[in-house]
């Protein structure tokens, strides 16, 4: 056992209830945890910390929290970091949690060493020490959980925003909105392509209608998607080409070797056609008498 | 030493090819399909690679040297089953399919086959 | 740039390539890739091997999981005390082959990569290089 973890220890032992009772003071007043339910929340995490924080304290063999006897706390530290970014608090919001037990402990510390001023010293600079560390684990922590949460929102916006359409059985519809940057290309792509295997869909209609720009990199996803479509057995169509950008693809010397349509309606229509399928006027084809051919 | 089976669908041969192949596997497979389209006066073959994670030039020669063996004796041969990954790999590669045609799965392979017997026109529906 | 792990392979017979490339998938997935990346960098592998027993007599495959910063990556080298290549110009070209081949093996597996460098020279042996990151 280290010596700072040997005196938080003692102190834990010796004055729970006061360290609880002080620290979540310090909670409320600098945290503003208001309302019984809140503050009852605080008064169990406390607990528990104080719990884990004195048992790590006993088994361990140094101050280094990032050592295997210190795992349960981490434990707890990260179960915070997750509960508080799912509840929308700040960093600091979370952290202030740990910090704030800094000063019952430095109260605590300097009646039990007032009168002797060096001890007192280097208690107080080693468990500063300690609750620093596990201050900074639990930023860390905090971060890495929101990172996790913004990967996550952005790749459920990015399978909404580019969906497949089944327009017709065995012809599907991708229509691409917005600016395309390589990423994203690549993934719808990818996307159409899984679809395809999926649903069986030997025409593939790709529609940019709501694509402002086409540069080099995305002309390029774009014939090679329609490449690999190919290679699988199916076929696509390109439609809605603006006039602007069926100019960068000449200026730029691309060669798209795909059957391109105006409309994703002459897309579909063609679609159709090839799939062996005809649309019937049903009017005209009820008419009384069969007409004369 | 594994074989790979080969099965007879009305007049077309189906290999679905689940294993990872080596050099001994993929030459067994060209000798015994050549061997079964004479036997079974075969009009058409399908080939499976559905289970495939990987699709290279060796494998990519051995379908060209299977459809070229093939329409020397009148039958069309249908890669089916190819994977996304595995299309956008070899479109980066720059591997040419020659005179291999594709279809999605099994059953669009054999309607494929039976389009290309049907209208007697080689060149119909062609990939590369 | 660390290397976080490292192991070598034995390249004789077309069995190795097999395991080659199930490790080599191993790995990539260990680096976090996205199934096309994983296809890819198997892919190239398994060209770069298949020339490793075919033509450089057999050899050995060194696969290594790279870290820079946040980014993962992995590493491949191939090295084999073969004849060499003679015409380096030619060997990268599309379409070369001295055997029955394709011939795309190096330059498909430099498009599939993010590195690529090759050594070799006649009676040298070859050693190549490839690596994708994430």
């Amino acid at each position: 056992m280290s010596g700072t973890s040997n005196v938080i220890l003692s102190l834990i032992d010796r004055h729970y209830q006061r360290l609880l009772t002080e620290w979540l003071a310090c909670l409320k007043r600098d945290a503003g945890i208001g309302g019984a339910q809140r503050e009852a929340e605080a008064a169990e995490l406390a607990k528990r910390f104080l719990e884990e924080l004195r048992q790590c304290a006993a088994v361990a063999q140094s101050d280094d929290i990032h050592a295997s006897e210190w795992a349960p706390l981490r434990d707890l530290l990260d179960d915070l970091s997750r509960t508080r970014v799912n509840q929308g608090f700040s960093a600091g919001e979370t952290t202030i949690f740990v910090f704030s037990l800094k000063e019952p402990l430095f109260e605590l510390l300097r009646r039990e060493m007032g009168k002797n001023a060096d001890d007192l010293a280097r208690e107080i600079w080693c468990t500063s020490r300690l609750v620093d560390t596990l201050g900074l684990y639990t930023v860390e922590s905090y971060s890495r959980t929101r990172e996790e949460v913004i990967t996550r929102q952005q790749q459920e916006l990015l399978e909404l925003s580019t969906p497949v359409v089944e327009l017709w059985d065995g012809v599907l519809a991708l229509p691409l909105i917005g600016t395309l940057d390589s990423a994203r290309t690549q993934i719808v792509m990818e996307s159409l392509l899984e679809r395809i295997v999926t649903s069986g869909a030997e025409i593939a209609i790709i529609d940019i209608t709501g694509v402002p720009t086409v540069d080099t990199l995305v002309a390029q996803h774009l014939i090679k998607t329609i490449s690999a479509a190919r290679l699988m057995g199916a076929d696509c169509i390109l439609s809605g080409i603006r006039p602007q950008i069926a100019q960068t693809i000449v200026h730029l010397g691309l060669e798209l070797n795909v059957v391109s349509k105006a409309t994703m309606a002459d897309a579909l229509a063609l679609a159709l056609r090839r799939s062996g399928k005809a649309v019937v006027d049903r009017a005209k084809s009820a008419a009384p008498a069969p007409p004369a051919e | 030493m594994a074989e790979i089976p080969i099965l007879k669908i009305g007049d077309c041969l189906l290999v679905s090819i689940q294993v990872d192949m080596h050099d001994r596997l993929a030459l067994a497979l060209q000798d015994d399909l050549t061997e079964r389209i004479v036997a079974d006066r075969a009009r058409g073959v399908m080939i499976d690679i559905s289970a495939l994670e990987i699709v290279d030039s060796f494998i990519g020669r051995m379908l060209n040297n299977i459809a070229a063996m093939s329409r020397v004796l009148d039958a069309v041969t249908v890669v089916v089953g190819m994977r996304p990954a595995v299309a956008i790999t070899l479109v980066e590669l720059g591997l040419g399919l020659t005179g291999v045609r594709t279809a999605l799965n099994v059953d669009k392979g054999l309607a494929l086959i039976r389009r290309i017997i049907d209208s007697e026109d080689p060149d119909a529906d062609r990939v590369g | 740039m660390q290397i976080e792990s490292a192991e070598e392979m034995p390249l004789r017979t077309s069995d190795d390539v097999v395991r080659v490339r199930q490790a080599v998938r191993a790995r990539a997935i260990a680096a976090g890739f996205s199934l096309v990346d994983q296809t890819k960098i198997v892919t190239a592998a398994s060209e770069i091997g298949r020339n490793t027993v075919d033509y450089g007599g057999g050899g050995t495959l060194r696969l290594e999981l790279l870290r820079d910063g946040q980014r993962r990556g992995v590493r491949l080298t191939f090295v084999d005390q073969g004849p060499g290549i003679a015409d380096m110009t030619m060997a990268l070209k599309d379409g070369y082959s001295t055997g029955t081949g394709l011939g795309l093996g190096l330059s498909g597996a430099k498009r599939l990569c993010n590195e690529f460098d090759i050594k070799s020279a006649p009676g040298q042996g070859t050693t190549v290089m490839l690596a994708r990151w994430k």
